[in-house]
């Protein structure tokens, strides 16, 4: 669904170039989470921004759902944020004075479909996702971690493909955070290929695979763990 | 992991049987912890000479005989929840060590070396995870991942301190020799303090 082949991006020049990316492949297939995990100033967020087509790359190449985004229009290249991206924010990003099912129902209104029509689908994402009880709460009423969850609604409505999450649980507590990774990981599920970019070592196990991020360049990554019977066993060796 | 103090906190809810014991540690633990009967028992026979527990029958072993708490068994299972905890105890990490002894082995590229421990951190806690993916209402299983999880995270954690430490320091001017003397003297009485052999 998504795949980085050598990206590098440079700002600036001279003595005040900073070298954020630098030769990254990755590839995230639908129905995968994949965390992308380093310290502050690896690239993390600059990587994301390029993934979801916020930023150009430098070098190299984007391809998302087969297609080269470089390829694109700038028309052809909104019309994808609009109706094949999702993203998910720290700070949640809700319309204080719309209610959950309304903010969630955005997306699709801005993309021009009819009020009526969008609202049956958020409905059903709404019931996808397990949180139909907050649909006509408006957003200020509800705890970060419900507002997270409905954002993670909004990112995945209608037919997108690619949902992309800037350190989601950042400021949640570790139960909420919990919560909101259990949704994140239940919308890859259904087939949505995920990238979540964290420092965060619990909320990047969530994912099928963890990638290593250092000074711009992918430095290692986890391979498929073996299953939990494998923590019995060490557990019934202590 | 006390299976005496564990077994304490079982009957002080009331007499029961040691294979009964047996199946509510394992079940409240999450079955994280498997208990042999072998274990149940000999530790109930130390608690019995210790006066902390007593058994209703003298004659009874096995499945038959039950056991139930003393007032001294009640007074020594308080004092065991209120005792802090091993985790007050100064550190004797490994893992610590090696990254210490990495920065001065020739050829070894100490992030390097930080890293590998990372990676092998992150794929256990992707394991623990995987078991609360199916798993929300077992609280007890859950309390034991997490206690797994918040644990094996600190170590993250302080890998990425040091990662960061270690850049920051080598990008400072300091005579290299200088540096080596006074680390391996550090090391030396750390490696003292924590009692490594």
């Amino acid at each position: 669904m998504l795949e980085l082949r050598q990206v590098s991006k440079v700002y600036g020049s001279g003595p005040t170039e900073v070298r954020a990316l630098r030769g990254v492949d990755l590839k995230v297939d639908a129905g995968e989470l994949v965390a992308v995990m380093g310290p502050s100033g690896s690239g993390k967020t600059t990587l994301l921004a390029i993934a979801g087509s916020l930023e150009a790359p430098t070098d190299g190449e984007v391809f998302i759902g087969g297609s080269a985004l470089s390829a694109m229009g700038r028309n052809r290249l909104a019309r994808l944020r609009r109706r094949a991206i999702g993203y998910v924010f720290q700070d949640f990003n809700l319309l204080a004075g719309l209610t959950a099912i309304e903010n969630v129902t955005l997306p699709l209104e801005l993309d021009g479909v009819t009020m009526r029509a969008a609202r049956k689908v958020a409905g059903d994402t709404l019931e996808r996702l397990g949180i139909t009880e907050l649909a006509d709460r408006y957003a200020d009423d509800l705890s970060g971690g419900e507002r997270q969850r409905v954002a993670i609604a909004r990112a995945v409505i209608g037919e997108r493909g690619l949902l992309l999450a800037d350190e989601p649980t950042g400021a949640l507590d570790s139960v909420n955070g919990e919560a909101v990774m259990r949704l994140l990981r239940a919308a890859c599920g259904d087939g949505v290929a995920g990238v979540v970019v964290t420092h965060d070592a619990q909320l990047a196990s969530w994912a099928n695979r963890v990638v290593f991020l250092r000074d711009g360049r992918v430095v290692d990554q986890t391979s498929a763990p073996p299953g939990p019977e494998s923590l019995l066993r060490s557990g019934s060796e202590r | 992991m006390s299976v005496r103090h564990a077994l304490l906190a079982l009957l002080s809810e009331g007499p029961k049987y040691g294979l009964q014991l047996r199946h509510e540690f394992e079940s409240g633990t999450g079955e994280v912890w498997p208990l042999n009967v072998g274990q149940v028992y000999t530790t109930l026979q130390r608690l019995e000479r210790d006066g902390l527990v007593e058994s209703d029958d003298e004659r009874a072993s096995g499945p038959q005989k039950g056991y139930q708490i003393t007032r001294s068994g009640r007074v020594e299972l308080d004092d065991w929840l209120r005792a802090p905890a091993d985790a007050l105890a100064p550190p004797r990490d490994e893992l610590v060590i090696k990254v210490l002894v990495a920065q001065h082995v020739p050829g070894v590229d100490v992030h390097e070396v930080i890293q590998d421990h990372r990676r092998t951190l992150v794929e256990a806690m992707q394991r623990y995870t995987a078991l609360k993916v199916g798993e929300s209402d077992d609280v007890a299983l859950l309390l034991v991942i997490d206690a797994e999880l918040f644990r094996l995270e600190a170590a993250v954690r302080w890998l990425d301190a040091a990662d960061t430490r270690l850049a920051q320091a080598s990008t400072k001017p300091q005579d290299r020799r200088q540096r080596t003397s006074a680390a391996s003297h550090r090391l030396g009485r750390l490696a003292r303090r924590v009692d490594v052999r």
